[in-house]
């Protein structure tokens, strides 16, 4: 990869050039590492742009109980991030795997990496670089504490993506796309993660607060199906992020690959036909 | 609660390491804690004195303790915050959280607990003043806490339990925030103890530093000077901040946070298991519930399950103004294992007729391991009374066959 070109070189931003995204979530190592390369060679071929891989934390405040439950399983499963920087590697020598991945994680597991005497973000930084991560989601480090972490991705070109949620203010807002990198992650409901029945009007809201923003918006939290990614594209947004409904599909280990790849297909169709709708009342 | 107080750190430790969502719940809470706490607009502080007077009981006792004085030959006072509405500390806490949430105009209030004792008080300020309760507790503290899951259901506050992990604190507090994450705009969270995102560590300290202001007016009465030394258990730190406040700039008077020790002060790292809960004495710093302190963590930073006998010390945390003070040397952490609280706990009973509860048992133990390191004027702060332990402590004395606990052959043999 290019390292002397500036950072908005992003492989991530270049997934959602060309059509809607969806970026997929599963949890590395759940239930094993090998497992986790089947899954995301499956959604990869289901038609996911960027596949979300979460380091488990013991303490994940931000996620819902069928995201918790994965963790819980990776973690007694035995994943370390020394594991998922091996996993990450593995999947980036697949030459079926050949989108962009996201580390999801808390910033406890960043700020502990490497060795003990080097306290701060960039080892981590440094190891998920080296593995062939392109950016990271850190859900407990908001904006105000983000500057170690910042640097420590500039310096070593990755993206980090911010969360927008629906009570974030104007001036807040402001500070985040300063920094943003990647695409911008539009919270798409006050909560946890977790599929819902339905898609919250705060999301067409938040969305309109973007209008202004160059990156992509991708909304997350409670997308479950095709007609909430179309309703959602159509409302403008350039993708959807989807977890639970696959970590779903991944916690009852029934033919799991060949239903999280047909999932990944439900929920791209449903993006391209949101995309579609955009275009139409445009008449073109 | 005059001074203008208002960075978010203790050095490097402290910060809001919280999700966006509840960002702007936190920087109106700030505002609030500024406006309401610190400048007492609208006569907040005054109302909050006066709630704490005629509902809470205050002030507490200084009590010369005679016995301790004379087995440990030197002046022994205990601080008597058992004799708080509730019978611990915990309500000086609750009472003004709530009363700010009041201010707030938020409606609907929801709080952790592990022990109990935190969610009982924040029920009790709760119903006085008339807001909706909702408490998280996990499972296995439900089962083995029950006497203040009945008080807090009486308080008409919900009880909702939390099944996954280990079923303690740590897992309460994850889904109180969950709680709040998802119904902020409504809703404040009372946080139990000096721990999570600014402004908590430093307004739940304010509210709890009611017991040194008095402790030290009333030593000064009492013996004429000052304390050689201040005593008092840390589990998060809030009776432990609220003890030590207003004697931080006193630099004549050393501090000492007692934490639990409980059975061995060893990791498991096969387990991802601490035995004890000495985070500020033997943690590593970290980030957790918001806040960078000092944690028991494995390599990774997986946050490890600590333990103790006492419910209320057994957290993997700990208040980061403590972190703060105990690596500038100002306070002095030191800890005592599950047996010697125990024998403290049976000490303070039969010597001085005060069941104290099994976490201020842990001061209580260090007078006795190490009275000559305490100087001649010694406060230890009795953070809460222990009817609420005694079933833990028959059970865990019998176990250890200790020779401090009494016999309960009374109920063998059903005469």
């Amino acid at each position: 990869m290019a390292s002397d070109t500036p950072a908005t070189e992003s492989d991530i931003t270049a997934a959602f050039a060309d059509e809607p995204a969806l970026v997929a979530y599963v949890a590395a190592g759940d239930p094993d590492a090998e497992a986790t390369k089947e899954y995301v060679r499956a959604l990869v071929r289901g038609g996911a742009d960027v596949v979300e891989l979460g380091l488990p934390f013991s303490e994940p405040v931000a996620e819902g109980p069928t995201i918790q439950q994965a963790i819980r399983r990776a973690l007694d499963a035995g994943m370390t991030p020394d594991r998922y920087f091996d996993l990450v590697a593995d999947l980036r020598e697949d030459e079926e795997v050949d989108v962009p991945l996201v580390c999801m994680t808390y910033y406890n597991l960043i700020y502990q990496y490497g060795p003990d005497d080097v306290a701060g973000p960039e080892p981590f930084v440094a190891a998920a670089a080296e593995a062939g991560i392109s950016g990271l989601i850190v859900p407990d480090l908001p904006v105000d504490e983000s500057d170690p972490l910042k640097a420590a991705c500039d310096a070593h070109g990755l993206d980090l993506v911010f969360i927008v949620a629906p009570t974030t203010t104007d001036e807040r807002l402001g500070r985040m796309l300063d920094r943003a990198t990647g695409f911008v992650y539009v919270q798409g409901r006050l909560g946890t993660t977790g599929a819902r029945s339905d898609v919250s009007d705060e999301t067409h809201v938040s969305l309109g607060r973007l209008d202004e923003t160059d990156l992509p918006k991708a909304v997350g939290f409670g997308i479950s199906e095709r007609d909430h990614a179309r309703e959602i594209v159509s409302g403008g947004a350039d993708g959807v992020v989807v977890g639970s409904a696959f970590v779903d599909i991944v916690s009852e280990q029934e033919d799991t690959a060949a239903r999280l790849e047909a999932k990944a297909r439900e929920l791209k169709a449903g993006a391209l036909d949101g995309a579609e709708e955009m275009a139409q009342p445009e008449g073109k | 609660m005059s001074r203008t107080d208002t960075d978010s750190k203790f050095g490097d430790y402290g910060g809001q390491y919280v999700p966006e969502a509840l960002m702007p719940a936190i920087e109106e809470l700030t505002d609030a804690y500024e406006r309401y706490v610190l400048d007492n607009e609208d006569g907040f502080v005054d109302e909050f004195r006066e709630r704490l007077r005629d509902f809470g009981g205050r002030p507490t006792p200084l009590q010369r303790a005679d016995r301790l004085s004379e087995r440990y030959d030197r002046e022994v006072y205990l601080k008597r915050e058992d004799l708080l509405h509730g019978g611990a500390h915990k309500l000086n806490n609750a009472l003004g959280q709530v009363l700010l949430a009041k201010y707030m105009g938020k409606d609907r209030i929801i709080a952790e607990t592990g022990a109990g004792q935190h969610g009982t008080a924040t029920a009790m300020a709760a119903a006085h003043l008339d807001v909706d309760c909702e408490i998280y507790m996990g499972r296995t503290d439900i089962n083995r806490q029950r006497p203040n899951v009945f008080r807090m259901r009486i308080h008409d506050a919900e009880v909702n339990p939390v099944d996954i992990g280990s079923g303690t604190l740590k897992e309460a507090i994850n889904e109180t925030m969950r709680d709040w994450a998802t119904n902020v705009e409504d809703t404040h969270y009372v946080i139990g103890s000096v721990v999570g995102p600014h402004p908590f560590p430093k307004m739940v300290r304010d509210f709890q530093s009611v017991i040194s202001e008095e402790a030290r007016e009333q030593v000064r009465d009492r013996a004429g000077r000052l304390p050689d030394s201040v005593v008092a258990c840390a589990g998060g730190g809030s009776n432990t901040m609220g003890a030590f406040h207003e004697f931080v700039g006193d630099d004549e008077v050393d501090l000492v946070a007692v934490e639990a020790g409980g059975s061995e002060l060893t990791i498991d790292e096969e387990e991802d298991l601490a035995p004890h809960s000495a985070s500020l004495s033997t943690g590593e710093e970290g980030v957790l519930h918001g806040a960078r302190t000092k944690l028991l963590q494995n390599r990774d930073g997986q946050i490890l399950e600590s333990h103790s006998v006492s419910a209320g010390l057994d957290y993997s945390g700990v208040g980061p103004e403590l972190a703060y003070l105990a690596d500038e040397g100002r306070v002095t952490p030191v800890n005592v294992g599950d047996d010697a609280a125990l024998e403290a706990f049976h000490r303070l009973s039969k010597l001085e007729g005060i069941i104290p509860a099994l976490e201020s048992s842990h001061a209580l133990a260090y007078l006795e391991a190490n009275p000559e390191s305490l100087g001649d004027l010694v406060v230890v702060n009795v953070s809460g009374r222990g009817d609420k332990d005694l079933d833990t402590v028959i059970e865990e004395s019998d176990k250890r066959n200790l020779d401090a606990a009494p016999s309960m052959e009374v109920f063998e043999g059903g005469e």
